[in-house]
């Protein structure tokens, strides 16, 4: 054999050896511990690295759960209360629960209700426009319809409605990870409680002008008039700067604030629809009577029992 | 050769159509709205109450915190309300309206037109009136000028500028003003130097107005310490780094303030301002205004009190033309489009500008060609595309790393390039957003 190749092959093979003595002694010296349990939670977590939780991916998320004693202030809200419980098994640690959220769009003025007084013609980006003035309505506080919530979703949940011009959330796919509610400058977003069936009754309007201003830019807006406060049985609602508020975690979802909305604000979502007034009204006055008594009570006990 | 600064910078057209036009005054509106934020900081807060008489010059609302400026009524009548009303920044912000009954102005405020030369205030007793009459930087940005004055320990400064660059195109307000009021201005300017206890102080003026550098060289020949320096037709000069550049040829460093290489910087219409605080009781309740537009009839330089609705303006400059696009608070470079022309003038309104439609288009957005146009010509040394570029992708880290709070949002880089991009929204979205993130890290 050529010399020369014999003597690549002894010095290369020479080279790789002690190289490799080498690395395994570096490798001793600086090997890092690492819990085992953290890659068998973040197996569990679902790997869509969406910042839901509040850390910058799953496997941060996966370290910290591992590292708590008690999981305070840590839940993955797209995995929800199934992921919890799996991650708790591994920790052999008692899981927390969480009612499953979702997101909300708080602002119904679409193209018709909501006049423009200006023309935009700058970046088609919310953020930009929003740093820029109020937006093109009357309305400094609604929706301004560039998407910026559309584009930072990771599920697909959400999408703009070209007649509307607004975004509209898939319930389907809607996993309340919050990225909608950090990217909307106008924070029109929240993660309230998830109903069966997905009902949702909420203040579709984040308006803090005064009534008759917030009215004139914008049909469908929160005029604070405080009707829908005075009804709610359960406490529900919270009046602050001429706005009004449901909160999920207290409204039973029983109905009797929508009516009263003067300007339709109170939006209702995935009920059977109404009876209508006029159709009651028609009805002879012996027969109706219990019936009237009874509707609006007969839904408020369906709607209790079934929370 | 004429000085200039020797980073970037562009010249666009300069459009100086009222530069022959005399100081007007404007006549009175009916009813105004005055917002308690027309500054930089922490906004005023409102000292009088629905119902309440107001006199021209009487305080409205303090200063609440160090950085933030007092504001005295422009008008005299009774006070209609606090409520919110469409301002400037585009948004419904806290006002005062006041309901305007004649023109009573406070005693105490000397409205002859007699040139008042001597004063005798110690440097603390100037600051104090300077804050006591809510001056603030007229050149635009509205930065209270007693905070500016307050020199930090440790640090000593060395020369007054004077700021008479005027570098925006179309905009004419500081330019008849070094004309008309040149003797005030200077006097202004003697007091800014006492007050910041220097012997030295530097007027720049560009190149484009030599009727003014001539006037006031003239004049500033009876002043100690004061000369006037002329300078060499760039945007943007007016911006206080570039303007240092070019006079003192010293450079701000990144991050740092102009006092620490000695120089502290001054607009030409607030040395006027402090003039009139100091020499003539005078608070800060009107400012030069220059309303222009190449479709104006007349376009104009008035003298406006503050919370005057623009559209008066307008009306006393020949009226709005059929197809104005834009109405622009300051100037085509760095002002602002409004949504509105009753939004009232504030401190820190220089110029309104109404741009005809087929002007005021936004370019098509095309994707970067990578000429590195915007990097030449950004007079920071910046990188304007790459700072677009992370902004977009929210990586605030990269961008606080790249120097963005540097950027002095002068618009050179959305200027000129070919390709349209709006470089400096992105740029000034992720400023903001690193702002807030150093803020927080502060906390």
């Amino acid at each position: 054999m050529n010399s020369t190749v014999l003597y690549t092959i002894l010095s290369l093979s020479g080279l790789g050896a002690s190289s490799a003595i080498i690395l395994y002694f570096v490798a001793q010296k600086f090997k890092v511990i690492e819990d085992p349990r953290i890659d068998d939670v973040e197996e569990k977590l679902p790997a869509a690295n969406c910042g839901g939780c509040g850390f910058a991916g799953c496997r941060n998320f996966a370290e910290a759960c591992v590292k708590s004693d008690d999981f305070e202030g840590l839940y993955c809200p797209v995995g929800g209360n199934e992921t919890m419980a799996a991650v708790a098994k591994i920790l052999g640690r008692e899981a927390v629960e969480q009612d499953p959220r979702i997101a909300v769009l708080r602002c119904n003025g679409d193209c018709d209700v909501r006049p423009k007084i200006n023309n935009y013609d700058g970046t088609l980006s919310c953020a930009v426009a929003s740093a820029l003035y109020g937006g093109d309505t009357g309305c400094q506080y609604g929706c301004l319809g560039f998407g910026d919530c559309v584009e930072v979703c990771n599920f697909d949940a959400l999408s703009m409605d070209p007649v509307s011009g607004l975004p509209v959330v898939n319930d389907m796919n809607c996993t309340a990870c919050g990225a909608c509610v950090k990217a909307c400058p106008k924070d029109l977003f929240e993660l309230r409680k998830r109903a069966k069936k997905d009902r949702k009754i909420y203040v579709a309007c984040r308006n803090e002008d005064k009534g008759g201003i917030a009215k004139k830019s914008c049909a469908v807006a929160c005029i604070g008039c405080s009707k829908c406060f005075k009804v709610c049985p359960y406490e529900a609602i919270t009046m602050a700067n001429n706005l009004a508020f449901i909160d999920s975690d207290k409204c039973k979802l029983c109905r009797k604030c929508v009516p009263e909305c003067p300007t339709n604000s109170i939006l209702e979502i995935g009920f059977p629809p109404r009876k209508e007034k006029e159709e009651l009204a028609a009805k002879d006055e012996s027969t109706s009577v219990i019936d009237k008594v009874i509707d609006p009570e007969k839904q408020d006990i369906q709607n209790t029992k079934e929370e | 050769m004429l000085k200039t600064f020797t980073k970037g910078g562009v010249h666009p057209a300069e459009n100086k159509l009222s530069v022959n036009q005399k100081i007007i005054d404007l006549d009175l509106p009916a009813s105004v709205s005055i917002p308690i934020s027309m500054h930089l900081g922490v906004p005023s807060k409102p000292l009088v109450e629905k119902g309440s008489e107001v006199k021209v010059g009487q305080l409205i609302a303090a200063g609440a915190g160090f950085v933030s400026a007092n504001i005295h009524s422009p008008f005299s009548g009774k006070i209609l309300k606090l409520d919110k009303s469409l301002d400037t920044s585009g948004y419904k912000r806290d006002s005062i309206f006041i309901d305007i009954e004649g023109d009573t102005w406070l005693p105490e405020i000397d409205r002859s037109s007699d040139i008042k030369k001597e004063f005798s205030y110690s440097a603390e007793e100037i600051i104090q009136k300077i804050k006591d009459a809510g001056i603030v930087g007229l050149g635009g940005a509205t930065f209270p000028s007693h905070v500016k004055l307050s020199i930090p320990r440790g640090r000593k400064a060395e020369y007054l500028i004077i700021n008479g660059v005027e570098c925006e195109p179309y905009l004419t307000a500081d330019h008849v003003l070094m004309l008309e009021k040149s003797e005030e201005l200077l006097i202004g300017t003697s007091l800014l130097m006492k007050g910041l206890k220097v012997d030295k102080a530097v007027i720049g003026i560009e190149n484009n107005k030599p009727d003014a550098i001539e006037k006031l060289q003239k004049i500033a020949l009876n002043y100690k310490g004061i000369s006037v320096q002329a300078l060499k037709v760039k945007y943007p000069q007016g911006g206080e780094k570039q303007l240092i550049k070019s006079i003192l040829n010293r450079e701000v460093p990144s991050g740092g303030l102009p006092v620490d290489i000695g120089a502290v910087v001054f607009n030409v219409g607030t040395a006027f301002a402090v003039y009139e605080a100091i020499q003539k009781n005078k608070p800060l309740i009107e400012r030069i205004v220059t309303v222009t537009g190449k479709k104006l009839k007349k376009p104009s330089n008035f003298r406006v009190r503050i919370g005057t609705p623009i559209k008066m303006l307008i009306e006393a400059a020949g009226g709005l033309p059929d197809d104005t696009g834009k109405v622009i608070n300051g100037g085509p470079m760095m002002g602002k489009a409004l949504p509105d022309t009753s939004i009232p003038v504030v401190k820190g309104s220089s110029g309104i500008l109404l741009i005809p439609a087929e002007e005021s288009k936004r370019k098509k957005v095309e994707p970067c060609i990578r000429c590195s146009k915007c990097v030449s010509v950004c007079p920071l040394g910046l990188e304007p595309y790459l700072l677009m570029a992370l902004s977009q992708k929210s990586l605030f880290e990269r961008l606080e790393a790249e120097r963005v709070m540097d950027c002095i949002e002068c618009g050179s880089c959305s200027y000129i390039c070919p390709s349209g991009r709006p470089l400096l929204d992105y740029i000034r979205l992720g400023k903001s957003e690193v702002g807030k993130i150093i803020r927080s890290r502060k906390k």
